[in-house]
């Protein structure tokens, strides 16, 4: 996971409410047994017709959503299964930020872990970001804020630790390894 | 000084606490049960190896193959390959993940394999008390034993497996109170969509619910399992319910579960769980049982429900709302009853169980499934096929036309080859009606198998009560 501090791009919309796992990344291409590849099949149901050629309505296939880093989606993104495909698609994709009124709570969990950043705004920025697409925005991570075009800035919440790792760098398994006196002691006790 | 009333979720939580958390620290939390499948599993085996890590608890972690995994006999025991290769490819590298870092596996072929949530509580290996994680979002279906059990993805999984401890922050805790009885013709399949369709399905994110009341009370350990399975689809990673004397007798000499001595300390240490009178939820929620009806869902999530004799709501202006009925070919203001449908699967880890199978099978003895119709009878673990062979369900299914298969997710989850057409409708007992569920372009009414078997019989949208009715 490379670390990150800013991250400035311009925005892709997706306005549908509550995207399940199941429309990030369908459940037939779960049966592989790394991370890679899964870019391509980003949205796939929504991104190709039922032959494999591309939906030109569908804004990632449009010109526009080429080198956008930033998805902004409506409320409740990342409902449903745990698959963390889903970030991992996101990510391979080139996502490294999804804004949302609401974010699913194990989505959320596994985006952090993989250096994708949950954004979570006020509906009136949410609003604003909608009605703007390709908008350029900044997220700043050590401070939690999101400034919009106009100057705007809004905070949003984001979890000391999370925002630890994702600052420097540090890996959570690596973390979790170094408590193990203090597992071993919690097994003796139990 | 008395000390502060506690609630389930907070006993548990707290004797798992290896670390509490701080304001710059999650807690790290100790996990009690591991269970393991094939597709969620892969890449977090392959971080171990490339940081040549092993497993820390082996025995505390166990692994099972079902959802890509095929329901067709000839392909689990008949010889023939998985028709999926990408499938294949999956049960292979658990066995050998299994086998290389000395995991157990109840493999392809083995009498205990099912569904993850349904071996669990089966094999007696879910206990009252224990934190249970899987790389599955349906593991809230363990709460109903009274643990605390929550889906978890990859890197998770590879925490768990390395540490044996996951990096938590504490939940917030929701009571949701049911009183009442539930009428006639109406299950615990009901209650829990009529649940979310309250909530909404973002309306449990952050919490874990517990649910209480005299309604809970009287369900029986299988009807508990399927109210909690679907706590993730209102949002809440976890559903719990107090453990009881019911839970108690369903545990009782189960395989894995204690014996001798150790039952009596477990039993002395299970009926503290409970929650304390007086303890404090960071929110509550009423539903009263008597006012639930048989439901149906008509959109493309679990929230998107109603009754089955009401009409789909009109929600001009909601361009969401708009578009799940697009997908569904459905339009606002008409009745959802007397739809036409073209596959009715019964079966997953929401409704797989013995008691929904006898509940199927009711409706469906000495009748046929319609002309033109699919069905599919999927049981949820080998065991549970077994047990319904044993009092000749499976002919009760074939005789009436539906298809009798081998356990696993099947079209629960469009990913093992059990899917349904392009377009077509198919009643499914299963726990999500999203674009794509069971297969492309698939249009799936989640319901109870009261419901989905009444329906099969009819070829239409049934409400159970009418058809139990009329000889």
């Amino acid at each position: 996971m490379e670390p990150f501090v800013t991250l400035t791009s311009r925005t892709v919309v997706l306005p549908a409410t509550d995207i399940d796992t199941d429309q990030i990344i369908p459940a037939r291409f779960l049966t592989t047994t790394t991370r890679s590849g899964l870019g391509e099949r980003l949205f796939a149901d929504w991104r190709y017709d039922e032959h494999g050629a591309p939906r030109a309505g569908f804004v990632l296939n449009q010109s526009a959503a080429a080198g956008c880093r930033i998805l902004v989606a409506g409320r409740n993104f990342g409902c449903g299964s745990s698959r963390e495909h889903a970030p991992w698609a996101l990510i391979a994709y080139g996502f490294r930020a999804v804004i949302s009124t609401g974010i699913a709570d194990i989505f959320r969990n596994n985006a952090l872990k993989n250096g994708l950043l949950p954004v979570i705004v006020e509906d009136g920025i949410a609003a604003w970001l909608m009605a703007h697409p390709g908008a350029v925005v900044t997220i700043d991570i050590s401070h939690g804020t999101l400034a919009l075009p106009d100057g705007t800035t809004a905070s949003f919440p984001l979890e000391p630790f999370a925002r630890h790792c994702l600052l420097e760098g540090v890996d959570e398994l690596g973390f979790l390894l170094a408590q193990s006196a203090d597992i071993e002691a919690f097994e003796r006790r139990a | 000084m008395a000390s502060t009333p506690q609630t389930l979720f907070d006993k548990i939580w707290q004797r798992h606490e290896v670390s509490a958390e701080s304001a710059a620290t999650p807690a790290v939390l100790y996990i009690d049960l591991h269970l393991v499948h094939e597709v969620t599993s892969p890449q977090a085996f392959t971080v171990l190896r490339e940081r040549g890590l092993s497993v820390r608890r082996p025995e505390l972690t166990l692994a099972t193959m079902d959802h890509s995994t095929p329901t067709a006999t000839a392909q689990v025991f008949g010889g023939a390959p998985i028709a999926v290769e990408a499938a294949a490819r999956q049960v292979r590298q658990l066995e050998e993940n299994c086998r290389h870092f000395g995991v157990e596996l109840l493999g392809l072929t083995h009498q205990q394999r099912g569904i993850v949530h349904v071996i669990g509580p089966e094999l007696g290996l879910t206990q009252p008390g224990k934190t249970i994680v899987c790389g599955d979002s349906h593991t809230s279906t363990h709460g109903a034993l009274g643990a605390l059990a929550f889906g978890i993805g990859t890197t998770e999984v590879t925490h768990v497996l390395a540490t044996q401890c996951l990096l938590q922050r504490k939940p917030r805790t929701l009571a949701l109170n049911v009183s009442g009885r539930l009428a006639a013709g109406v299950t615990a399949k009901d209650l829990i969509l009529a649940i979310i369709g309250r909530l909404g399905v973002a309306g449990g994110n952050g919490h874990v619910i517990e649910y209480r009341g005299e309604t809970i009370a009287a369900l029986d350990m299988e009807e508990r399992m399927t109210v909690c399975n679907m706590s993730i689809e209102a949002g809440a990673r976890a559903g719990m319910i107090a453990p009881d004397e019911t839970t108690f007798a369903y545990l009782a000499g189960r395989p894995r579960a204690p014996a001798g001595e150790d039952w009596e300390r477990s039993l002395l240490r299970w009926r503290e769980l409970p929650s304390d009178r007086g303890a404090r939820f960071d929110r509550e929620l009423d539903i009263e049982a008597a006012a639930v009806e048989p439901m149906i869902t008509y959109g493309t999530n679990p929230g998107m429900v109603i009754p089955i004799g009401g009409h789909i709501p009109q929600r001009p202006g909601d361009a969401a709302f708009a578009r799940a009925l697009e997908y569904m070919g459905l339009a606002a203001g008409e009745p959802i009853k007397e739809r036409p449908v073209d596959v009715v699967f019964i079966g997953s880890c929401t409704n797989g169980r013995l008691s929904d199978l006898r509940t199927a099978a009711s409706v469906l003895r000495g009748r046929r499934i319609a002309r033109g119709l699919t069905m599919l009878v999927v049981p949820g673990s080998q065991q549970v096929k077994r047990a319904a062979e044993a009092e000749g369900l499976d002919r009760v299914f074939l005789e009436a036309g539906a298809e009798w298969r081998e356990s696993g997710c099947s079209m629960c989850i469009g990913m093992n080859g059990d899917v349904a057409g392009r377009g077509q409708y198919s009643i499914s007992t299963s726990n999500r009606n999203f674009e794509g569920r069971q297969g492309p372009g698939v249009r799936t009414l989640l319901a109870s198998p009261l419901t989905a078997a009444a329906s099969a019989v009819r070829g239409r949208v049934t409400d159970p009560r009418e058809l139990c009715a009329t000889p």
